[in-house]
């Protein structure tokens, strides 16, 4: 069986136009607003830009990793494609689509893996991919074999199907997290730190598993993650997001090239003048705070 | 079938979904809602023997003690309204499924109206346990109730209900901490002003004036003659509810997406943003 149900409704590659990238951003902006944490509870609330005019293209069936801290604006990113947070300037296209004027076309090409597998918790794997699967069209019929067949394909025990998710380890419910991605079938998957806070094991199923979808389903990836390995692993290309701006978006080897380095964190170094995993300062916490 | 007819198929799917899931969670919280129902049922009690202690003849006690039933139970059928759909927002906040949600291709109006249906039905059973059950402990009768007409007239009100809800269902998308709570501010000031435990002549004037645009005032009116005198279904109740649902489903919706709007726009969709 197929490792998505395409059962439902008109199918998302009949909506996907021909000849366009999967991805087209260009100078896009988001800013928030919040209190300065120094100024007092009653200072007026300042602009706090979480993306600087962001300009990248990503191709159809190819797969894309942002790198970046926490805070860098990963998150955002990946909200704003996803139709969660309305831009502030510049453009997004997804497969031709304005992601901002036609959300709703974009929300049956996109489906998302988040670094919290947010379900409920009471309610069990089965019936929280069925709840997921009813807003794409898919009927008891079509999830009935649907969702056990997905929950098979990324190594969800059968006999816990009917468990409670919080009975569920975080490996497990980030599984039925990409189960239930998977089970819409999305041209363009956005993965956000899908692996953050897993024990090793799960994290290489995790990524055993992308790369799975990558090779059986007509998937285009964008990866945001703060794992070096990770993307290196499993991307064409990386992207460096720092502090709201891309730095790059370029194949591996040509990072490393371009600042004649061994490594993606001696990258990160040349790139910013900063270490990747040592940012401490009170500013870092604070765009952590609000961007994460 | 045309791009038309699958989209509609699609959104009936979606609002199917909405209500399955309520099932799911409803057996999974039974025993919270039975607890929850002894206590609405106590909180019940505590108003109807007031008929009790009013030292009037037998038929005059039962009667004032049907009144103050019909208010009660009128009142926990719009709480329970109030609470589901203020939690279309609050409980995904809490489970973090919001996004996922919001994400979803499913429209707004059928995404409010599943979590609306749900709560109809729902609050039904629960407002036909609640009538019945006080009914029974106080003792009191009603030979010629029109049940019917009742059921009818509430389920026409449920309408007007939803719209109204759907107004509320956005605050917790501006507070998170507290919109849920003012839910309950707005189903309390809505019985208030419609005569929940009295009948509306008894207050100021301006207050009069604000109950007629109030559905709860048509339906405590209805289902008390109804319950009480037998009568059917009467055009004057009916016709301002039908009014009220029209113009307040829209409304509500409009300021659904204005709150939508401002939850994307500031980030506040995230449950901890």
């Amino acid at each position: 069986m197929s490792i998505h149900a395409t059962t439902h409704s008109i199918s998302t590659t009949e909506r996907v136009r021909a000849g366009v990238p999967a991805v087209e951003v260009r100078d896009l902006r988001k800013t928030f607003k919040r209190r300065d944490r120094k100024a007092g509870r009653f200072a007026r609330k300042q602009a706090w830009p979480a993306l600087h005019d962001i300009t990248f293209t990503i191709a159809r069936g190819e797969c894309v990793a942002i790198l970046g801290q926490n805070g860098s604006g990963k998150s955002t990113l990946v909200r704003l494609l996803s139709t969660l947070l309305i831009d502030d300037g510049g453009e997004a296209r997804i497969f031709g689509y304005d992601a901002f004027k036609e959300a709703t076309t974009i929300r049956r090409l996109v489906n998302r893996v988040s670094v919290e597998a947010s379900f409920f918790k009471k309610m069990s794997a089965a019936e929280n991919l069925s709840y997921a699967a009813r807003f794409y069209g898919m009927t008891p019929r079509q999830t009935r074999t649907g969702v056990p067949a997905i929950l098979e394909k990324v190594g969800f025990p059968s006999e816990r199907r009917g468990e409670a998710m919080e009975n569920l380890s975080r490996g497990m419910q980030q599984k039925v997290a990409l189960a239930r991605a998977l089970l819409t079938s999305p041209v363009l998957l956005l993965l956000d730190e899908p692996t953050t806070g897993l024990d090793p094991r799960s994290k290489l199923e995790v990524q055993d598993f992308i790369r799975q979808v990558r090779s059986e389903h007509d998937a285009t990836i964008l990866l945001c993650t703060h794992d070096m390995n990770e993307a290196e692993a499993l991307a064409d290309r990386i992207g460096l997001l720092d502090r709201g701006r891309l730095l790059f978006l370029e194949p591996v080897e040509d990072v490393k090239r371009r600042f004649g380095v061994e490594t993606l964190e001696e990258a990160f170094f040349a790139a910013t003048g900063r270490e990747f995993e040592n940012e401490t300062s009170e500013e870092d916490d604070e765009y952590r705070e609000v961007f994460a | 079938m045309s791009e038309y007819a699958i989209e509609a198929r699609n959104q009936l799917v979606g609002l199917f979904g909405i209500v399955e899931r309520n099932v799911y969670l409803t057996k999974r919280y039974i025993l919270w809602d039975i607890a929850f129902m002894v206590w609405t049922i106590a909180n019940t009690l505590t108003i109807v023997f007031i008929a009790r202690a009013e030292h009037v003849s037998p038929g005059r006690e039962n009667t004032l003690a049907m009144m103050l039933l019909v208010g009660a139970t009128i009142w926990a059928y719009l709480g329970i309204i109030f609470e589901f759909m203020t939690e279309t927002v609050a409980w995904e906040r809490w489970e973090g499924t919001i996004e996922y949600t919001f994400m979803a291709p499913l429209s707004r109006l059928v995404h409010l109206f599943g979590q609306g249906a749900f709560a109809v039905l729902y609050g039904l059973i629960r407002a036909g346990i609640l009538f019945f059950a006080v009914a029974a402990f106080i003792g009191i009768h009603a030979p010629q109730a029109n049940y019917g007409a009742a059921l009818a007239l509430l389920a026409i009100a449920s309408l007007s209900f939803i719209g109204v809800g759907i107004m509320t269902s956005v605050l917790p998308l501006i507070s998170p901490e507290k919109g849920a709570q003012l839910g309950f501010v707005c189903q309390g000031v809505m019985l208030v002003v419609s005569g929940v435990y009295y009948k509306v002549t008894v207050m100021p004037e301006w207050m009069q004036w604000i109950s007629k645009i109030s559905p709860a005032t048509y339906v405590l009116r209805g289902d008390r003659a109804a319950i009480i005198d037998g009568t059917g279904l009467a055009w004057a109740d009916v016709w301002p509810l039908l009014i009220i649902a029209v113009v307040a489903t829209p409304l509500g919706l409009a300021i659904f997406r204005v709150g939508e709007r401002h939850a994307k726009k500031h980030g506040k969709l995230k449950r901890s943003g």
